[in-house]
């Protein structure tokens, strides 16, 4: 309990980033008598300090740190500075995930070869597939508790969950229901259940939804292989002139840097920070940044097609009330090229409370067009659609050398144009998803745009060949062997599904790997 | 900050007496403004009296509804009234105006119209004037605790227990 590890012990592992990745791979080295020090560049919250208020808690969680953005994505014209919705706090982004847990489809680790060569997209195979995947997927549904898998039951379905399904009906969907959710439903010795509250984006009150902020974190404390550094800000990572990495350099809580050795580091700190830290630790021996032979660091950087559509009724819904997004239409995320794109999307339920719906319905809209939808509030269900976005080799995160963040680095750029494939899927999309609507008698429908996204993937993604990525099947760079990368950033492609199982799957089993090759000496 | 005022507050006639200029919706007097009916006024410090009025019409033409009475417009707009923000409102308050005038009206107040206030607010509505009020009305009326239940938002839920015993599946009509 309540260990520490001194500066210059250069026998632990640094982990940096609690969310998905480092929370669960932090925690499950140190079950396995590994010693690891965690970086995080927030703070702890309890449970109890979760506001359920969408602006405060906004200003609680988000990562607001300097960040610009580039390209023809609308987001970029409507929240230029805020590229990605994540969080800065113990547990990452898992504070404010909605917790949809789904498995990749077979095809999907193998899209280069599915889809064939699709133009302008830079389509890779995974390394793994299916097969390999389907036990870790199993520890990681187990971990996560999530609903229709195991023994657990599904969640009841709220309000927005009963449009939904009806229209999902009437439409001939077959495979609707309210969602595999990391999300307790039923009681038992893990805590508590879901009490329907409607505000898991703000973080969950009474910790019914996974997250390494109460789920992990603890676990690792009570070993004594494990300490916690929180407002540790990450600014580079250091290396010997062998090339292997040798500790990290953050600012702590004050402001003052601090330099932790190490014998392995994991980076953990989300698609857009995670190859930042990469870029801004270049060195005479790395100019182009660490790991980064193939140039392929802050490249692919993918957020999944997204859309929403939210419909208004003659009657009430009240869609707040109740789990945000228990509730799933899995028929669209097939491959299907008859419909006039590759891969396939998922339709599930969502909700956001006034202030945001304001906020995100149509940005930059105004008028009566506009606020006569918000009249319709109390009558009005809502979905997001979320599937598989391309790859692009220039839609990227690089270093903005114009704009610099609190501690004087570079702050990141996130470059993003929709490929011809995204655009189309996204119109299929926001067409089923009012049809959808307008089955159970819609009085009017919006096709809603992206919000700043949320699923993050691809900047530092996983090859069989190190000339196509930057880590192997592992997450092992490819240059680099006593450094990792454990977050969304090793994705090779982004699938259609909600990405946070399959991270924290490719976590449990990067664990394995990292205790195995230490206890061999080979790294 | 917005004072409400009942029949025990400033009374319509006292309200009255001290105006110096009304229009439709809005008594204005020396350093305030108020609702014709009294049932609100707030006080200012540094903006005019007939800027303001004019601002509240504005906020209220660009996000109108027509449930949420004039005060909780005068909230959202409440915070320009600083020493800092007040020559930037003055002057984009003064384009509305003369926006007004060209098309033939004695000032952005006297449009009886709200078609008419629109089209001149569609003129501007790249100009940076117009962007920071819209921008700023996104949170300033929306986030008003007290607008939610006018839109039957439910707010936090926590302290009542969520809502699995409260109607999280009440949907009667599917």
């Amino acid at each position: 309990m309540a260990t520490t590890f001194d500066l210059n012990d250069d026998s632990v592992v640094v982990v940096i980033g609690t969310g998905a990745g480092g929370g669960t791979l932090a925690n499950e080295l140190a079950q396995k008598g590994v010693k690891v020090v965690s970086l995080e560049a927030g703070g702890y919250h309890e449970p109890q300090d979760f506001i359920q208020d969408e602006w405060a808690s906004f200003g609680q969680l988000a990562w607001l740190d300097a960040r610009t953005t580039s390209g023809d994505w609308r987001v970029s014209r409507d929240f230029s500075g805020l590229p990605a919705w994540i969080v800065k706090s113990v547990g990452g982004s898992t504070v404010h995930w909605a917790g949809a847990s789904l498995r990749f489809q077979e095809h999907e680790w193998k899209t280069r070869t599915v889809y064939g060569n699709v133009p302008g997209a830079s389509l890779l195979d995974w390394p793994i597939d299916a097969a390999e995947m389907d036990p870790w997927y199993t520890k990681a549904e187990d971990k996560l508790h999530v609903t229709r898998t195991g023994d657990r039951p599904g969640l009841p379905g709220n309000n927005n969950f009963k449009v939904f399904e009806a229209g999902a009906q009437a439409l001939g969907y077959q495979d609707v229901h309210t969602g595999r959710m990391a999300i307790k439903s039923q009681e038992g010795p893990d805590g508590t259940p879901c009490q329907q509250m409607g505000f898991c984006f703000q973080g969950c009150k009474v910790a019914a939804k996974w997250s390494p902020s109460y789920d992990e974190i603890p676990k690792a404390l009570d070993t004594d292989n494990y300490e916690l550094r929180t407002q540790a800000h990450v600014l580079k990572i250091e290396h010997d002139d062998s090339g292997k990495v040798t500790g990290v350099l953050y600012a702590d809580k004050d402001g003052n840097q601090q330099l932790q050795k190490a014998r392995v580091v994991a980076v953990a700190g989300n698609s857009i920070e995670s190859p930042r830290l990469l870029l801004n630790s270049a060195s005479s021996m790395f100019p182009d940044g660490l790991a980064n032979s193939s140039g392929q660091v802050g490249r692919n950087y993918m957020r999944h097609m997204t859309a929403s559509v939210y419909a208004v009724f003659d009657k009430p819904v009240r869609m707040w009330r109740g789990t945000t997004m228990a509730g799933i239409i899995t028929d669209e995320s097939r491959h299907d090229p008859s419909r006039g794109f590759v891969g396939g999307y998922e339709m599930e339920t969502l909700s956001l409370g006034l202030p945001f719906m304001a906020a995100f319905l149509n940005p930059g809209g105004w008028g009566r067009d506009f606020t006569a939808a918000l009249d319709g509030y109390e009558n009005m269900a809502g979905m997001w659609l979320v599937g598989e976005d391309m790859p692009q080799e220039t839609n990227r995160v690089s270093l903005n050398t114009d704009v610099l963040d609190q501690y004087g680095l570079p702050a990141p750029n996130v470059h993003f144009d929709d490929h011809p494939n995204d655009i189309a899927m996204r119109e299929h999309a926001w067409q089923q998803g009012q049809a959808i609507y307008n089955a159970v008698g819609a009085t009017r429908t919006f096709p809603t745009p992206p919000y700043p996204s949320t699923h993050n993937l691809g900047t530092n993604r996983m090859s069989e060949n190190p000339r196509d990525g930057v880590v192997n099947k592992w997450g092992q760079t490819h240059d680099i062997p006593n450094l990792f990368v454990s977050d969304g950033s090793q994705f090779t492609t982004g699938a259609a599904e909600n990405p946070t199982l399959t991270i924290v799957a490719l976590a449990i089993r990067q664990a394995d790997h990292i205790a195995r090759e230490m206890a061999a000496q080979n790294i | 900050m917005i004072e409400t005022k009942g029949p025990k507050g400033l009374t319509r006639r006292e309200l009255l007496s001290r105006a110096t200029a009304a229009s439709a919706s809005f008594v204005v007097g020396a350093g305030f403004v108020a609702g014709r009916d009294a049932a609100w006024a707030t006080e200012l410090t540094a903006i005019k009296p007939e800027t303001f009025a004019t601002l509240v019409q504005m906020a209220r033409d660009i996000y109108p509804h027509d449930h949420v009475g004039d005060k909780y417009y005068a909230a959202a707009v409440k915070g320009y009234d600083t020493d800092d923000d007040a020559g930037t409102i003055e002057l984009g308050i003064n384009d509305l105006n003369a926006a007004a005038r060209n098309a033939g009206y004695d000032s952005y107040l006297a449009m009886g119209w709200e078609r008419d206030r629109v089209d001149i607010l569609r003129g501007m509505e790249n100009s940076p004037f117009f962007q920071q009020i819209r921008g700023g009305l996104v949170t300033g009326l929306y986030n008003q605790k007290e607008v939610w239940p006018l839109f039957g938002y439910e707010g936090e839920s926590f302290t009542k227990g969520g809502y699995i015993n409260r109607g999280f599946d009440d949907v009667d009509w599917v």
